[in-house]
């Protein structure tokens, strides 16, 4: 917890994280982030820059260290370096992990020797998720970079070796090829981020809603989606949002 | 004699007879729709759910049958989505415990667990060796509380019923314990980042050490009670047959995996809070069906038992809570007589003593502390298989994204293929075998 404003926080910029190129997520004013009402603390008047973005932009550069030298070169050698260097835009090590940022058009491309390379072996697709980056801060909010991020979390059972691929889509355009002809557990987690935030996978066998209501509007996990507030078909009742629930006046 | 056919209602037509005018009510619209049928065969749909007492809660299932054999299973869940990763971007990270302890409400510390340990790999920290010890001391009595659960639920749906009053008997004793270690006996948020809420209460080792002399006995009478019998091992074998390959096409892990043969446990293959210097078995069936991952349960029950004891050998004294003032949560907690509160002593401090200690709970508590912006993802073995965390932050005071990769959602996709082309019962049997919890599957 940092009482000043503006501190960098610790390790962020190991990790990769510029915050150089603030201003970024945006201000706080005063101690407690009040508005609204008189801030007594006496701090109303500090005005202070939010660290905020929480997509690192860089690549990290070879070698990355661990056994991520090893799957790299398999992975170029099983797909060949011209469509490697089209299909993987950067890759970030952080935190003992390593992520491939891969252009949607060559998703299926890298996931197939990803699975059946004998170097490779990626046999489970533990997960499927949806993060939405939406004024996170940082230079990833810049106009045209795509908001909407589908990660997948694979695991080589024959190696005990786990990567991630993110793939980046823009609202407007959320599709993104669907993995389920390779890996037949991505259908319910597909569902879910189709449910959840909307992109699309093209060649999903039945790509419908899976935890909201069939004929539900809009995608509750998306960024400008409020938390409650929605009305609810039940007697009419209507949740109001948090921050309107209790009015202390 | 004939009924009179009565256009004006085709479905109850009418006769005179001595007594008066009778009606004869027929098949309703089901006649026309099985009728329009171009196998003419007995295809019925069955709609099971999504409030039967043997779909484990609020599932649902849509079988098409043929006689009693089932054509197509088709599941349908969300019916207990309550949105708690939405929740827990609208909290700071300490609260994310007592939002993600109430998803799979079996295997409440697996939940905090993982949770933690993956909001210790972003901000970079290690917990105390006491803390990881006592994590997973109460880890593993929640897995024998949870397979109890499996167990229980199991006999109880394949009509064992004291199947099901013994193991919520036996699984009573491990609440017991976890009530009297975190204060409550379900959704504890007893797991904290950066250690644990407090320490283990005077007397709850020697409660424990009690608990392992008489669980040995009750796994005995389990399998007496269960294992040998020929009504039980005729209900389960070759119910629910899926094959390795099948298991990791479909991702599942946990019981339902290692019932194909494979010794598939994240605490062996990917250890995590010192589960490699434990001395521990991960037991394996090869028998890919129902029976198979009963056994592999109630072996996982015993190896449960033998973790605890070690790691009830190993505590030292020493802290539970990571030494930084700035993200250790500052209240002192206790158990007193009326529950768990704020210890007087921090109380006194914070209130009579020091000002800068008042301002720091006041900020900690209300504000919370920052984690560096990036993204991990934490696997733990739950009992139901591979619970993974995938955080994000943006580095600020709360998550800007909790994914759960939870087993139950994962392995409840396995229904269709282990039920399609056997009998409606098996169906019963093949998912009580995967043990799904509705609260991780809709979170």
């Amino acid at each position: 917890m940092s009482n000043d404003g503006g501190e960098v926080v610790p390790g962020r910029e190991e990790a990769g994280y510029d915050d150089s190129t603030a201003p970024s997520g945006g201000f706080r004013k005063g101690a407690f982030g009040v508005s609204g009402s008189g801030d007594t603390s006496g701090f109303g008047g500090l005005v202070r820059v939010e660290p905020g973005g929480a997509v690192a932009l860089h690549s990290t550069e070879r070698p990355y260290g661990g056994y991520f030298d090893e799957v790299t070169d398999a992975l170029i050698e099983a797909v060949g370096e011209a469509t490697y260097a089209a299909a993987v835009q950067r890759v970030l090590v952080d935190r003992g992990e390593i992520t491939y940022f891969v252009a949607r058009e060559h998703l299926l491309t890298l996931v197939q020797p990803l699975r059946d390379d004998e170097a490779l072996r990626f046999e489970l697709c533990s997960s499927v998720s949806g993060v939405d980056y939406l004024d996170s801060g940082g230079p990833a909010v810049a106009p045209g970079r795509p908001r909407l991020h589908a990660v997948y979390h694979l695991t080589s059972m024959t190696y005990r070796r786990r990567i991630r691929l993110e793939v980046a889509v823009s609202a407007e355009d959320p599709h993104v090829p669907s993995v389920t002809g390779i890996y037949p557990t991505a259908d319910w987690h597909e569902r879910e981020t189709w449910d959840m935030f909307g992109i699309v996978f093209d060649g999903h066998p039945a790509l419908t809603r899976i935890l909201m209501p069939d004929d539900w509007d809009g995608h509750p996990q998306r960024k400008d989606y409020p938390l409650g507030g929605i009305p609810v078909e039940y007697h009419d009742a209507t949740i109001p949002p948090p921050d309107t629930r209790r009015a202390y006046r | 004699m004939s009924t009179t056919y009565n256009p004006s209602d085709p479905y109850a037509g009418s006769r005179e007879t001595t007594e008066g005018r009778v009606y004869t009510v027929t098949g309703g619209d089901w006649d026309l729709t099985l009728g329009a049928d171009p196998h003419g065969e007995e295809r019925l749909v069955v709609n099971m759910g999504p409030q039967h007492p043997s779909t484990h809660g609020v599932l649902r299932l849509v079988l098409d049958l043929e006689g009693e054999t089932v054509t197509k299973a088709r599941v349908v869940i969300g019916y207990l989505h309550t949105g708690i990763e939405k929740n827990t971007e609208y909290r700071n990270w300490v609260q994310g415990t007592t939002f993600v302890t109430r998803m799979d409400y079996l295997a409440p510390l697996f939940n905090e667990a993982g949770y933690c340990m993956a909001v210790e790999k972003l901000l970079g920290i290690d917990i105390p060796q006491r803390a990881a010890t006592i994590r997973v001391l109460v880890m593993e009595l929640n897995r024998i509380a949870s397979h109890l659960v499996a167990l229980a639920t199991f006999g109880m749906e394949m009509g064992a019923l004291t199947g099901m009053t013994n193991g919520f008997r036996e699984r009573e004793m491990v609440l017991d314990l976890l009530e009297e270690i975190t204060g409550l006996r379900m959704n504890h948020a007893y797991i904290r980042p950066g250690g644990l809420a407090q320490d283990l209460p005077e007397g709850s080792v020697e409660h424990i050490r009690e608990f392992l002399e008489v669980m040995p006995k009750r796994v005995a009478d389990f399998h007496r009670l269960l294992t040998g019998q020929p009504i039980w091992q005729n209900r389960l074998k070759d119910a629910g047959y899926l094959d390795l390959t099948g298991c990791v096409a479909l991702g599942i892990t946990g019981p339902v995996l290692r019932a194909t043969g494979l010794a598939w446990d994240l605490r062996k293959v990917e250890p995590y809070l010192g589960y490699d210097s434990y001395d521990f078995e991960v037991p394996t069936a090869d028998t890919c069906d129902a029976w198979g991952r009963y056994l592999v349960r109630m072996a996982e029950v015993n190896e449960s038992l033998k973790l605890i004891e070690q790691a009830l050998d190993r505590l030292e004294p020493g802290p539970v809570m990571v030494e930084d003032k700035k993200i250790a949560w500052p209240a002192q907690l206790s158990l007193g007589p009326d529950g768990m509160g704020n210890s007087l002593d921090h109380v006194r401090h914070i209130m009579g003593q020091s000002m800068e200690a008042l301002i720091h709970h006041f900020k900690l508590v209300t504000e919370g502390f920052r984690v560096p912006a990036g993204q991990v993802y934490v696997p733990i073995e739950s009992p139901r298989g591979e619970l993974g965390y995938h955080v994000v932050s943006d580095g600020s005071t709360r998550p800007w994204r909790v994914h759960v990769r939870d087993p139950s959602f994962v392995n409840l996709q396995a229904t269709a293929a282990m039920s399609e082309g056997g009998m409606i019962a098996d169906v019963i049997a093949a998912i009580a075998s995967i043990d799904p919890v509705m609260g991780g599957v809709d979170r």
